[in-house]
């Protein structure tokens, strides 16, 4: 058989010689991975080709302020039919900021929220709560998207309008920005319940595979629960949080529906001037900005400006997806996973 | 254990940690004690609102896009579209997934070759449903493949919006979870074993089929189920590769195809179309809908956890 | 004696300077043929008791991997606890400080006393710091050497000391376990990364530097070349004099070296205690002799 096996290796290649069944079932779960990759690959080629002409037009002006975004994309989507006419002109900031805010306060809020329940489900909480804590993360992280946001825009979104919205803002801005109940706040707020439960999820995961060696080292050193979790529980989960919080990001970034509702669907960027009030203004981040755009992609330079979106989001996920990976790696000095 | 009286674990009190301490671990009840608040409010008022606005016979009767709540019908449509649409999206995703787990354990070669499939995984996993849809739109209104594609009685042209794209694109978000799941169970089979059938002068390829694939069943089951969670909850790509229809449209009367190439609406669709976002403003039917929904998504995740205890208890099912 | 009434403690700081016992070239008339390598084999008079066992039993579940031992456990003197693998001498040193109730499988009766005190009525994180101990396995924080060996003096104090502040403590505690030298250079050396003996003297550093009252060293010198051996057993019988000191060891003739008293424990069972020479000379129960024996006769 090994002989076989050698001269099989031997033998050049003919062209026209018949595979061996082994050698086939490689080759069609090859050829299925491969193709798959292709697929991907073209989809980010696509993508990108798609984007283009958006960016080109607008050079790195694109990601800044200027004017307003709603009545650009407006013009964009009603550009004359002539090609050599279309119109891309888009300055994105406001859209963009208002990713980031609504991303970047989330996962603010997420991290120490999430830490603190994953150390309560791991070590604080009485056997019969912790037992309880498993479900109830796994029932939140399960929730859909569309059940959140439908929540968001007919419970809170009203009672933040009644409640929080004072009249004289909602005068003052009139003429800007419009004022519902929808906005960064409540934008922010689900985001966070969305997260959480992903990084509950993590976060207890890394806790619990803390070697028990270590633990009880601190312990019998006569440093007390709270602080030989801190120091050395959270310490060495460290690079799982880290890969929970980009994981969160991510997931933050690509809400699209859920967004679409709650966020005030109005492109604006949020005045840290404004105070407190900022909170209540309503942003639109871009993946609900695709959304709600999707119906005018047979329009060809509004579809383009849409791609040019998209492109933006897979460029951060797939830096996140490094961020990830390379978050994971320095407890490697310590010689730990 | 007779005379002596043993003691169970006694826990040492706060009372005498620093102030800093002590502070930190009300932080820590307190968080604890709000995700149970947010989880049990969720629960409560979603099953009010569910169990108060759903009635039998909306599962039963079709939509229709009336203005007036009490006559806009149920939502069978949207259900069967649910249906159709997970199915369609776990039959394509199940077989690539795994096919693609094992090709990456048991092959893997050459090495570049199956980083760079590993990567393009994990772009899958990490991009956003909504980037996917707009892709599957643009691609499938292209002349090249809009034969797929639902087209409007009169215009000729593609929308590039039908059960049949909708459900390739779904399963593609289910594919992460199916490989991962597939690859994690192929990995915890020791070598030995491999080594064994080897011996026993099987092929590779009869390993695989044989020995390999019966023995990670429970973990693409988990997978599948996992993945079968995602499509059901996913809203993006139904409301831009089936549109804003309520209705199951089918293309022709063909039976089979004529339903793939037709459009219509998931549970999912319906409840953003219902809610004030969408078109359609009838929350009543959007909050029975959602507790239709959830059940649905969180009993499929019920069963995924269910099938993946005892093996190990790694958080599998966050994708 | 009465463990409620507490007996007169003599606390003399770690930091004073040691009070070193040199171990002569050959024993002295009395062990010369068994090797007793020290002078004073005679446990020191002014022994005081600190800790008291009356009791302790320790069950897994249902299996009982400690029964009925009644112990006694003194400064002054060290006490060395040997037995075959698996008859519970981790378990009952892990009782002493408490860590037992880490494991929720464990539940112990009978009853501990330190200084009088019942075990259960010291607030936990004291009892530890009072009673601290080493593991069987180097268990060092994933840290650099200073870290793990500054941790105990950084987390148990109110107030964070600064890091100038503790040099010294650290490099003293470092000294005494015989590891200055190896890590003088790179005190920020990853802990994971040094060798298991190197690993298993950071860990005696690292409890050390908690200042402890007594310490428990589960098989020290399992993983030390002869030479750190005798490092941590000079280490050992410095503190002889100022904490109180159980060792558990497989090395009888360790045991035999150091320790002043010794225990055999047999499935759980404490068969027999009694001074060094009691012990290896003339043990009473046959489980005792065949033992002691397989290492002597
Ligand atoms: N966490 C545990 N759960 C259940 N049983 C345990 C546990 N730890 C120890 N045991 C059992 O208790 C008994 C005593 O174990 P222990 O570790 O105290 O032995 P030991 O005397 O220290 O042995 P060695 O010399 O090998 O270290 C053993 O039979 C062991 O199987
Ligand atoms: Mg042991």
């Amino acid at each position: 058989m090994r002989n076989a096996a050698l001269a099989a290796k031997l033998r050049p290649r003919a062209a026209g010689r018949r595979l061996t069944r082994p050698e086939r079932a490689e080759l069609w779960l090859g050829a299925l991975a491969v193709g798959l990759l292709a697929l991907i690959a073209g989809m980010l080629v696509f993508v990108f080709r798609q984007a283009w002409p958006s960016f080109a037009h607008n050079g790195l002006s694109w990601f800044l302020p200027g004017g307003n975004a709603n009545t650009q994309l407006a013009d964009v989507y009603h550009s004359p039919a002539d090609p050599a006419h279309y119109v891309y002109t888009l300055r994105a900031w406001p859209i963009l900021y208002g990713t980031l805010l609504s991303t970047g306060l989330a996962v603010l809020f997420a991290l120490p929220f999430s830490l603190l329940c994953a150390l309560f489900m791991v070590e604080f909480a009485p056997p019969g709560i912790a037992r309880l804590m498993t479900p109830t993360v796994r029932f939140l992280a399960a929730v859909p998207s569309v059940v959140y946001g439908l929540i968001g825009i007919l419970v809170l979104a009203p009672w933040i309008n009644d409640h929080l919205v004072s009249a004289s803002f909602k005068l003052d801005v009139k003429p800007i920005v419009p004022i519902g109940g929808g906005g960064l706040l409540l934008a922010t707020l689900i985001l966070t319940v969305m997260i959480v439960p992903i990084m509950i999820a993590i976060n207890a995961d890394a806790l619990r595979s803390v070697p028990r060696s270590w633990l009880e080292g601190s312990a019998a050193l006569g440093v007390n629960r709270w602080r030989t979790w801190w120091k050395i529980g959270v310490r060495t989960a460290r690079p799982a949080i880290a890969a929970g919080v980009v994981l969160a990001t991510a997931r933050a970034l690509g809400e699209a529906i859920m967004l679409a509702m709650v966020s005030g669907s109005f492109i604006f960027a949020p005045n840290p001037l404004d105070g407190l009030n900022m909170l209540l203004e309503p942003i639109q981040p871009l993946a609900a900005t695709i959304v709600v755009g999707a119906e005018g992609l047979s329009v060809k330079p509004y579809g383009q400006t849409l791609y040019a979106f998209a492109a933006v989001l897979l460029v951060s996920s797939m830096f996140l997806s490094i961020a990830g990976w390379a978050a994971r790696q320095p407890m490697r000095r310590h010689g730990v996973r | 254990m007779s005379a002596t009286a043993v003691r169970t674990r006694a826990r040492d009190s706060a009372s005498s940690w620093p102030l800093l301490d002590r502070v930190g671990l009300a932080c820590c009840w307190a968080a604890g004690l709000a995700l149970a608040a947010v989880a049990a409010a969720i629960v409560l008022y979603m099953g009010w609102k569910g169990i108060s606005q759903l009635k039998p016979s909306l599962l039963v009767t079709h939509p229709t896009g009336d203005v007036d709540q009490s006559k806009a019908g149920g939502f069978l449509d949207p259900l069967e579209g649910t249906l159709l649409l997970t199915g369609l999206g776990i039959l394509l995703a199940v077989p690539i997934g795994v096919a693609t787990a094992l090709w990456l354990v048991e092959y893997g070669r050459p090495a570049p070759l199956a980083r760079a499939v590993e990567s393009g995984v994990e772009i899958i996993a990490g991009a956003p449903s909504v980037v996917l849809a707009l892709f599957g739109l643009t691609v499938f209104s292209s002349s090249g493949l809009s034969f797929m594609s639902f087209r409007a009685s009169g215009a000729d042209e593609a929308f590039g919006r039908s059960f049949a794209i909708a459900g390739i694109v779904m399963s593609l978000i289910a594919l992460p979870s199916v490989v991962a799941a597939a690859r994690e169970a192929l990995m915890q089979i020791p070598n030995h074993v491999r080594e064994a059938s080897l011996a026993l002068g099987k092929t590779k390829a009869a390993t695989i089929r044989r020995v390999l694939l019966p023995s990670i069943r429970p973990g693409i089951a988990t997978g599948t189920t996992l993945g079968m969670g995602r499509i059901v909850g996913d809203t993006a790509i139904v409301v831009l590769l089936l549109g804003n229809t309520l209705l199951t449209e089918p293309q022709t009367d063909v039976p089979v195809l004529g339903l793939l190439r037709g459009t219509g609406s998931t549970l999912t669709s319906y409840v953003y179309n219902n809610s004030p976002a969408g078109e359609g403003n009838a929350p009543d039917k959007a909050y029975a809908a959602a507790f239709v929904l959830m059940v649905l998504v969180i009993g499929l995740n019920a069963l995924a956890a269910r099938i993946a205890r005892g093996r190990d208890g790694g958080p599998a099912w966050i994708r | 004696m009465d463990p409620l009434m507490p007996p007169p403690v003599r606390r003399i700081s770690l930091d004073a300077p040691p009070t070193v016992v040199e171990p002569p070239a050959n024993g002295n008339g009395a062990g010369a043929g068994a090797g007793r390598a020290r002078a004073g084999a005679e446990p020191s008079p002014h022994a005081v008791e600190r800790m008291r066992c009356e009791g302790v039993t320790i069950a897994y579940g249902p299996k009982i991997a400690v029964n009925r031992v009644d112990l006694s456990i003194r400064q002054g003197e060290v006490l060395a606890l040997i037995g075959p693998s698996g008859c519970g001498k981790t378990t009952l040193l892990r009782s002493l400080n408490r860590l037992t109730e880490l494991t929720p499988s464990a539940a112990r009766g009978g009853r501990i006393a330190l200084d009088g005190e019942d075990l259960d009525a010291i607030e936990v994180t004291e009892l530890r710091t009072r009673v601290s101990m080493v593991f069987q396995q180097p268990n060092p924080f994933p840290m650099s050497v200073f870290d793990n060996v500054a941790y105990a003096l950084r987390e148990g104090a109110s107030r964070r000391p600064r890091k100038p502040a503790l040099a010294e403590p650290v490099e003293r505690a470092l000294r005494r376990a015989g590891l200055w030298d190896e890590v003088k250079d790179n005190l920020e050396h990853p802990a994971l990364r040094l060798s298991g003996g190197q690993q298993q003297r950071l860990c005696i550093a690292r409890s050390l530097a908690a200042q402890p009252e007594v310490l428990l060293m589960d098989e020290p010198c399992s993983a030390l070349d002869p030479v750190s051996t005798t490092t941590i057993e000079r280490l050992i019988l410095e503190l002889r004099e100022q904490i109180a000191v159980v060792i558990v060891t497989h090395n009888l003739q360790q045991a035999q070296r150091v320790a002043d008293r010794v225990a055999f424990m047999y499935l759980g069972e404490l068969v027999e205690q009694g001074t060094s020479d009691e012990i290896f000379r003339a043990p009473r129960a046959p489980r005792t002799r065949d033992y002691v024996g397989g290492a002597f006769g």
